[in-house]
């Protein structure tokens, strides 16, 4: 009817409900060309010869979600809110209720419908902030920055809180302690990487190689030397810092794919290195039975060595694996923190201002009488330190490192997490971190799906957040203090 | 007599076979505003990149002495960062080049990025939040107040550079490049893109900087009206090669001038009918 009406009169607009039926009507065509012969069509392997089996029903049931999915966002697009919430409700109720041939059909239709809801409630709530600004434009900036400002800074008590109880839940157990762990070291890594890659623009692809350097250093320096943990930090530290700096100086010249491509080869260097300097470190074998570390000095084992005090002895507690999880979980809290704020802190001095400046442009840098040399290695020097330091946590927790825990795909991983939590924004990055590795580790169960879900995460923030899940960037500096875009509103 | 504060002797670049600036000298007075003038592609940018260490000159010596301390400083043997740290020339940019995402007030600090450094003991003074460093950097943002106030920027200064409109972007790097404490102030095309309002204002500004804080000027521009209001003296540049230099008034009835900018022909005309400017 709808497609007759058009023909007969172009020039005149349709009514908005049989415009959506067309929509839907032409989508659902489109629909069952695509899923025809894909899912329509099933070869079976019926005893020794292939044989097509047709599955008219699921083509069907199929068409008609899609045909009603595509009804309500049309009908929404259209400004009719509350019938399109009727179909999406439709839909919720029809997946749930019915009883639906397949499994995936089943999840499509409660996902549209879910989809439909969420994005009819989401557009109704654009429209009324719109409405709001049309009547108010500065009261309203005001007060979606006073929103953001409680948001973000909620969200970092909020991290910072559950981070600290969450070895005291009674779920803890020592999975959740190593993924905590693992969460952590991450966003310590990425923490560290942000320095480089956020604040002074430099794209490093190669970071896991200063990670190696200090997991490394504090492996040989305790193995063969006889150092402690907080002995060889220090030294892994600065080893890798050093190692930041020979890097730096070839590749200065070098900006945006140069420089990654660059830094991608030097990663590889360190890591083929160590894979074939055997007599330096053991090779392929990697450097196993790291001394582990211990409470200052008490080692957590059941059994304490000859004249040693072990840690639950000292506190009077049963012995638990758990206590070691924990203890490792609050140290990497503490170094991941200490780089944090060190960030937080150097931000707003002059380096710091002058690597944002770097990143924004090098050129005006130079007429302002700034050493880009300077500047640059500082940046390459500190964020490698901090993967020094992440590198010898790491090998104390392991006690074993091999070239295998720094190939490429790590560095990518840490830049992943760099690039989706919003260059330069520090709780961004932590937010990210959790997202990525946390979520990883939950769609374990999805075996080798859990990439593919992985992948989809990562679209969708592009899609939806394409300057990282916080870009939002405050200066490190104010005239007018921190009230004056808040005054704004409250004076008009 | 003492010396200039720009000395720019036989200063030759080339280009592969391309001559872009051929055998080229003259001097430019602190306290006093010099313009570069010439029509395009005559090497004026060319110039301004030798003197600030951009490119390094085929020929020529640069040599800038600094008043106060009687120092001179060969231009054409610094790195490009030092000739603005240690020699004090700033440089403003043909193409805006402010750090767009930076706030208004951050630009300014960034310039005065040599000065902080030292006083953050380069960083690890800063970091404890050493109460030297608090005063040095109160300082500092008191000399960035005191250029948005000049430049009328103030308002604004907690915004992103980059939101600015045009004419305030223009402003405010030349407010930045005043935040280095430049001895020569070098201006590439200030006005470019500025309405007769705002060309004005750049006027009084840069006068304000000449007569109180006695800065040497430096000034390629192609607005007549800037140039023949403020300047007091003009060098004139035509494929390379400067072919007049003098008072505004004398450039006005130079015929070289003239024949430069109207081509052969229109010459005689223009100055009998005394059009030209």
């Amino acid at each position: 009817m709808a497609v007759a009406n058009s023909v007969v009169a172009p020039a005149a607009p349709l009514p908005p409900v049989l415009a959506a039926l067309k929509d839907a009507v032409l989508v659902a065509l489109v629909a069952m060309a695509l899923t025809g012969p894909i899912v329509g069509l099933q070869t079976v392997d019926a005893g020794g010869r292939l044989t097509v089996d047709m599955r008219f029903t699921e083509v069907a049931l199929g068409i008609v979600i899609v045909f009603f999915g595509r009804f309500g966002l049309a009908l929404g697009e259209r400004g009719l809110a509350l019938p399109a919430y009727g179909v999406g409700a439709l839909l919720m109720v029809a997946g749930f209720l019915l009883p639906w041939p397949a499994e995936l059909l089943k999840v499509l239709a409660v996902a549209a419908g879910i989809a439909l809801v969420v994005r009819g409630i989401a557009g109704q709530l654009k429209e009324r902030r719109t409405q709001a600004v049309l009547r108010a434009p500065d009261e309203e900036d005001a007060k979606a920055e006073r929103l953001r400002r409680l948001v973000t800074r909620g969200l970092g008590f909020a991290m910072l809180a559950a981070a600290v109880l969450l070895p005291m839940m009674p779920f803890a157990n020592s999975y959740i302690m190593d993924t905590a762990i693992r969460v952590m070291t991450y966003m310590m890594l990425a923490w560290g990487l942000n320095i480089v890659v956020g604040l002074a623009g430099l794209l490093d692809l190669g970071y896991v190689a200063f990670y190696a350097v200090g997991a490394y250093t504090y492996s040989i320096l305790s193995k063969d030397f006889g150092f402690g943990f907080w002995g060889a930090l220090p030294i892994a530290g600065a080893l890798a810092a050093s190692f930041g700096i020979l890097l730096g100086f070839p590749v200065l010249r070098l900006r945006g794919d140069y420089l990654a491509i660059v830094t991608l080869g030097f990663g590889e260097i360190i890591r083929i290195v160590l894979l074939n300097w055997t007599s330096f470190s053991g090779g392929p074998n990697g450097i196993g039975s790291i001394p582990r570390l211990t409470f200052f000095g008490y080692p957590f084992a059941r059994r304490a060595p000859e004249g040693e005090v072990t840690f639950h002895q000292l506190f009077g507690l049963d012995f638990s694996p758990l206590h070691r999880a924990v203890f490792f979980f609050y140290l990497i809290l503490v170094l991941a923190l200490v780089v944090n704020f060190f960030t937080i802190r150097i931000r707003r001095l002059p380096v710091g201002r002058a690597w944002e400046a770097l990143r924004e442009d090098e050129i005006a840098c130079r007429a302002l009488g700034i050493n880009p040399t300077n500047t640059k290695l500082t940046a390459f020097a500190i964020g490698a330190m901090f993967a020094g330091f992440a590198g010898s946590f790491f090998a104390t927790t392991q006690s074993f490192v091999s070239p295998e825990s720094f190939t490429f795909l790590e560095s990518a991983m840490i830049l992943a997490i760099v690039v989706l939590g919003g260059m330069g924004s520090q709780l961004g990055v932590a937010l990210a971190a959790i997202l990525i590795i946390g979520l990883t580790e939950a769609f374990r169960g999805l075996a080798e799906y859990r990439m593919l879900v992985f992948g989809l995460g990562m679209v969708m923030i592009m899609v939806w957040r394409p300057r990282g899940l916080l870009a939002h960037r405050d200066p490190t500096v104010l005239l007018h203090g921190r009230k004056s875009v808040l005054k704004k509103g409250a004076a008009a | 007599m003492t010396a200039p504060l720009l000395k720019v002797e036989h200063l030759t670049m080339r280009f592969g076979g391309l001559v872009a600036i051929n055998d080229v000298s003259f001097e430019a007075e602190a306290g006093r505003i010099t313009a570069v003038i010439g029509p395009n592609g005559a090497g004026k940018t060319t110039v301004f990149n030798c003197l600030t260490g951009f490119y390094k000159p085929t020929v020529g010596r640069l040599t800038l002495t600094d008043a106060k301390s009687g120092h001179s400083y060969l231009l054409e043997r610094l790195d490009d960062f030092r000739i603005t740290k240690s020699a004090g020339v700033a440089r403003t940019f043909q193409n805006i080049r402010l750090f767009a995402g930076m706030s208004v007030l951050e630009n300014l600090l960034v310039a005065q990025h040599n000065k902080l450094m030292l006083a953050s003991g380069y960083s690890l003074l800063g970091l404890v939040g050493w109460p030297s460093y608090r005063a040095a950097e109160r300082d500092a943002v008191e000399k960035a107040r005191f250029w948005l106030d000049r430049t009328g920027l103030l308002p604004r200064s907690d915004e992103p550079a980059g939101s600015l409109p045009y004419g305030d972007q223009r402003r405010l790097e030349i407010a930045r490049a005043m935040c280095t404490d430049p001895a020569l102030l070098c201006l590439d095309e200030p006005a470019a893109g500025l309405n007769p309002r705002e060309s004005a204002e750049l006027n009084t500004l840069l006068l304000m900087i000449r007569n109180d804080y006695g800065a040497g000027i430096l000034l390629i521009e192609h607005d007549m009206s800037v140039v023949m209001g403020i300047s007091d003296h003009i060098v004139v540049l035509d494929y390379g090669k400067k072919i007049a230099e003098g008072s505004p008034a004398e450039i006005k009835a130079n015929p070289d001038v003239i024949r430069a900018y109207l081509g052969e022909d229109d010459t005689t005309e223009a100055l009998a009918e005394g059009v030209v400017e």
